[in-house]
């Protein structure tokens, strides 16, 4: 390399940059050099001012501010010498974008050096009108592009062509343009000019669907020139580990694909090539990898044969077990892309996938975890369902909500027994409790409901659960809702599908009382425990006064919500004794959309009667039942009715949801004051025709300004 | 049907966050530039021998000044590590990752060449020379000329010009 002595003054400076300590040393000798270049640019000749440019691309690039160079380097592209235009136009495409007005001014330059005698100078304006060009300099210079097209050397041509799909894309009207001389171009020998011009015509015919149409009757060119790349012998110019040119194949392929897509004739003509191409290409390096892989993506975007079809799912099965981890995780990209329509083809390599479940990658094992959740079936549940459990105990924190919903979607839809289904969600539970969403709790309870027959199974699974660990609060809620309902089998001792163990009465107080008063337990999960002490008040014999005690101590909790509700048992023992039992008796089965289903919070929740102040639901809303065994309920349509309004209370009844046999009446109380209503309570009365499911009620405290709706199906 | 399948930006930085080359095939503000550049760096840091060479990044509030506007969109960046310096391409979601791995490689192996075993500080101090040999391999953010003898012969001819 020369040394030029200007030259040396730029890395003279680079070298004093470099050596400054630290950023603010830095800045005052970018400073002192700036105002060293200014004065250049002021006084300069054009060589000085070159290199002055020169040095202000490199403060620039180092991220300081450079906009006094652009006018130098208007002028410097305009100067005659290639040294220093040279420099003008990196500068311009540094320095200047199209929102500069300065831009504008280099068009004539630019058009000017298009026509010059040294092709690097018209290199030079080609690579800058490609970089920086805004529409507008496009329009004005792209007849001039187009004729370079045409006539000129192969060097100038190769960035002609890339210039004009700039110009189109920027300008997508002039396409027509260029539309003619890309067709001439695909007989270039040239691989250069060859490969722009095929990144032309794809750019054409991806913008208008008739020059697409147009240049289908090129698929026969295109295939020749695919197959002299394939079965040449060794081109050393564009050989990449023994592949010709792979970028130029690669190119060809993804015309080939917009050429071929939906459209039986051109797809036809390039089957036998893809097939040869799919067979031939020697994988064991990337750039044969890369032929491959885009082969693979025309033939499943095109219409081709179902045997081409299966080639192309096997390269990506043999993707999988390559050691590369770049191509496993591209195949499984694209399995993915595919697993709907060619399904069976995809299950065949289920296991390799399965597999990659382990790599070390996450975004690998992300693609793995899709395509693996994708290939569930009927058939492969169990198996599936066991790697998929393995991966939630030891993947990655980002992935495990996505596991997780994933398992339990495959679970819902193919579960071959209720009690792996069951079994499934507690692993989940246990494994990863922290990452399900909020549903999952009140899914599951309304699970356990239906099935009836593994009441004492489910039981003391959960109960053997909840002695182990409570910090998982989804799986905590459940256990203790599970315990309160059926705390009565689990004393029993013996279930035939687990080994009997004997568990008293104490012991299962004992457990609640630790979820209760754990600071690990959230508010929601104290809830829940706090309830199901209450309902084995019916379902134990001897400890009932211990519940008792507990559910007046917290009577005086801190906690609301929890306060309320011991307030509401302890009266419920007291005064209202004898309804004790029918408040507290089994549930029945939930459907699964029935409108206390949702609301972790507080489903289970049972509100008895205060005398205080009874509001009674208004009788005219239901009528005589049609027969006696159906209670059919004919409901005079009443939207909503505004029943009580004074002193800031106002309440309204509103009917909806009605089937044949049932009507949900919703009663919105509203508190415009500004106190808190206290001691709101509501009684319902009914005709003896008609049969009321319990209560859900959410928490009766009146908060000002607030609204609540109860609901009561009838 | 329009495929945007075409080069965003390239990069090459060092471990250090240093830009040795900023090459943009798309109109960004200088904000954007640098924001990207960033973004860039702390991506592709982290990331050792055991990850994939691609990394697919979410670049919101991109306006660009084409006809299409790009939001919101997701890209991907396809790199190579030689000792301390992140060659970076910026490509489409539905690009040919392994293409454009071939394309960083064949790039540092032209690079290589001209400045003979080149190193860090080559591209410092010619960091001109490295936007004319970007120029001669890639253009309007495409492939341009994939022969290294062709490339290389080319760019002899330019130095014999200054």
């Amino acid at each position: 390399l020369q040394i030029n002595p200007l030259t040396m003054r730029l890395q003279e400076m680079i070298r004093v940059i470099r050596s400054a300590r630290t950023q603010g040393e830095e800045r005052g000798i970018i400073q002192r050099e700036c105002a060293d270049i200014r004065s250049q640019f002021r006084q300069g000749d054009n060589g000085e001012r070159s290199h002055s440019l020169a040095k202000l691309l490199y403060v620039h690039m180092l991220g300081y501010p450079a906009h006094f160079g652009q006018m130098e380097c208007v002028r410097l592209i305009a100067s005659p010498r290639y040294s220093e235009k040279r420099i003008g136009y990196l500068g311009a495409m540094m320095l200047l974008d199209e929102n500069q007005d300065a831009s504008l001014l280099i068009t004539n330059s630019i058009k000017n050096d298009l026509s010059h005698s040294s092709q690097y100078v018209q290199s030079l304006a080609l690579c800058t009108l490609a970089c920086m060009g805004s529409a507008e300099m496009c329009r004005d210079l792209a007849p001039e592009i187009e004729r370079l097209l045409r006539a000129s050397h192969s060097y100038i041509k190769k960035k002609a062509t890339l210039c004009a799909v700039h110009i189109i894309r920027k300008v997508p009207e002039l396409a027509e343009l260029f539309t003619p001389s890309a067709r001439t171009l695909l007989s270039e020998k040239n691989h250069g000019v060859l490969h722009g011009a095929v990144v032309l015509i794809t750019e054409l015919c991806e913008r208008n669907p008739d020059t697409l149409v147009q240049f289908r009757k090129a698929v026969p060119e295109l295939v020749q020139i695919m197959k002299g790349l394939v079965t040449s012998s060794y081109s050393p110019e564009h050989n990449v580990a023994g592949i010709s040119d792979p970028f130029l194949q690669v190119r060809i392929l993804r015309l080939l694909r917009i050429l071929g897509h939906n459209n039986d004739t051109a797809s036809d003509a390039m089957n036998d090539l893809l097939a040869q191409v799919a067979t031939n290409t020697d994988s064991s390096k990337t750039a044969g990898s890369a032929v491959l892989y885009e082969t693979v993506l025309t033939i499943m975007d095109i219409n081709s044969e179902s045997g081409l079809r299966v080639l192309a799912v096997n390269i990506l099965g043999r993707f999988l077990l390559n050691n590369d981890r770049n191509i496993r995780y591209i195949s499984m990209t694209s399995l993915q892309k595919i697993v709907q329509t060619d399904h069976n083809a995809v299950q065949r390599h289920r296991g390799t996938i399965v597999d990659c479940l382990k790599d070390q990658d996450t975004s690998v094992k992300r693609r793995a975890l899709e395509l693996s959740l994708a290939l569930v079936s009927a058939v492969n549940i169990r198996s599936m369902m066991k790697e998929l459990l393995i991966f939630l105990s030891v993947c990655p924190p980002e992935l495990r909500s996505q596991t997780a919903s994933g398992i339990f979607n495959a679970a819902e839809r193919y579960s071959p027994s209720k009690r792996w289904h069951i079994d499934t969600i507690l692993h989940v539970l246990t494994t990863a409790g922290g990452d399900v969403r909020d549903e999952t709790v009140p899914n599951l309870i309304q699970l356990i409901t239906t099935a009836s027959e593994l009441h004492c199974y489910t039981v003391h699974k959960l109960y053997r659960a909840l002695i182990k660990d409570i910090a998982q609060q989804s799986l905590v809620q459940v256990a203790c809702w599970c315990i309160g309902e059926y705390g009565d089998l689990l004393l029993k001792g013996e279930c035939e599908e687990i080994e009997p163990v004997q568990v008293t009465e104490d012991d299962i107080l004992d457990a609640l009382e630790t979820v209760l008063q754990s600071h690990m337990s959230s508010p929601a999960t104290r809830g829940f425990a706090l309830t199901a002490t209450m309902k084995l008040s019916t379902r134990i014999t001897d400890n009932v006064d211990r519940i008792r005690s507990i559910v007046s101590i917290y009577g005086s909790c801190i906690d609301l919500e929890l306060q309320q509700r011991a307030v509401e048992y302890n009266a419920l023992f007291k005064k209202y004794d004898h309804m004790r039992a029918a408040v507290l008796e089994r549930m029945p089965v939930m459907d699964k959309n029935s409108p206390g289903h949702t609301n972790g919070d507080t489903s289970g929740e049972i509100k008895e009667p205060d005398t205080s102040k009874p509001k009674p639901v208004e009788a005219g809303l239901l009528s005589e039942p049609a027969s006696q065994k159906h209670c059919c309920v004919y409901v005079h349509v009443v939207p909503t009715v505004s029943v009580y309004e004074k002193n800031g209370l106002s309440l309204k009844i509103q009917c909806d949801k009605q089937t044949e046999t049932e009507v949900t009446v919703t009663l919105i109380a509203s508190n415009s004051t500004q106190n808190d209503i206290t001691n709101f309570t509501l009684q319902a009365a009914v005709p003896k025709v008609c049969n009321h499911s319990i209560f859900k009620l959410g928490s009766v405290f009146a908060h000002t300004n607030s609204r609540y709706s109860f609901q009561q199906p009838y | 049907m329009i495929c945007e399948n075409w080069i965003r930006f390239i990069l090459i930085q060092n471990r250090a966050g240093k830009t040795r080359l900023a090459k943009w095939y798309m109109q960004f503000d200088d904000d954007e530039k640098q924001k990207l550049i960033e973004e860039v760096h702390a991506v592709v840091t982290v990331r050792d021998a055991k990850h994939t060479n691609f990394v697919e990044v979410f670049i919101c509030g991109l306006t660009c000044y084409t006809l299409f506007p790009l939001q919101f969109r997701n890209f991907k960046i396809i790199y190579r590590r030689y000792a301390g310096l992140y060659f970076c391409i910026c490509v489409d979601v539905t690009d040919n990752n392994l293409a454009y791995l071939e394309a960083i490689h064949n790039f540092v192996e032209v690079l290589n060449e001209y400045f003979h075993n080149v190193c860090e500080l080559d591209l410092v101090f010619n960091f001109y020379k490295v936007y004319t040999v970007v120029d001669e391999m890639f253009l309007a953010g495409e492939i341009r000329e994939t022969s290294q003898t062709k490339v290389l012969k080319q760019l002899l001819m330019l130095q014999s010009l200054e």
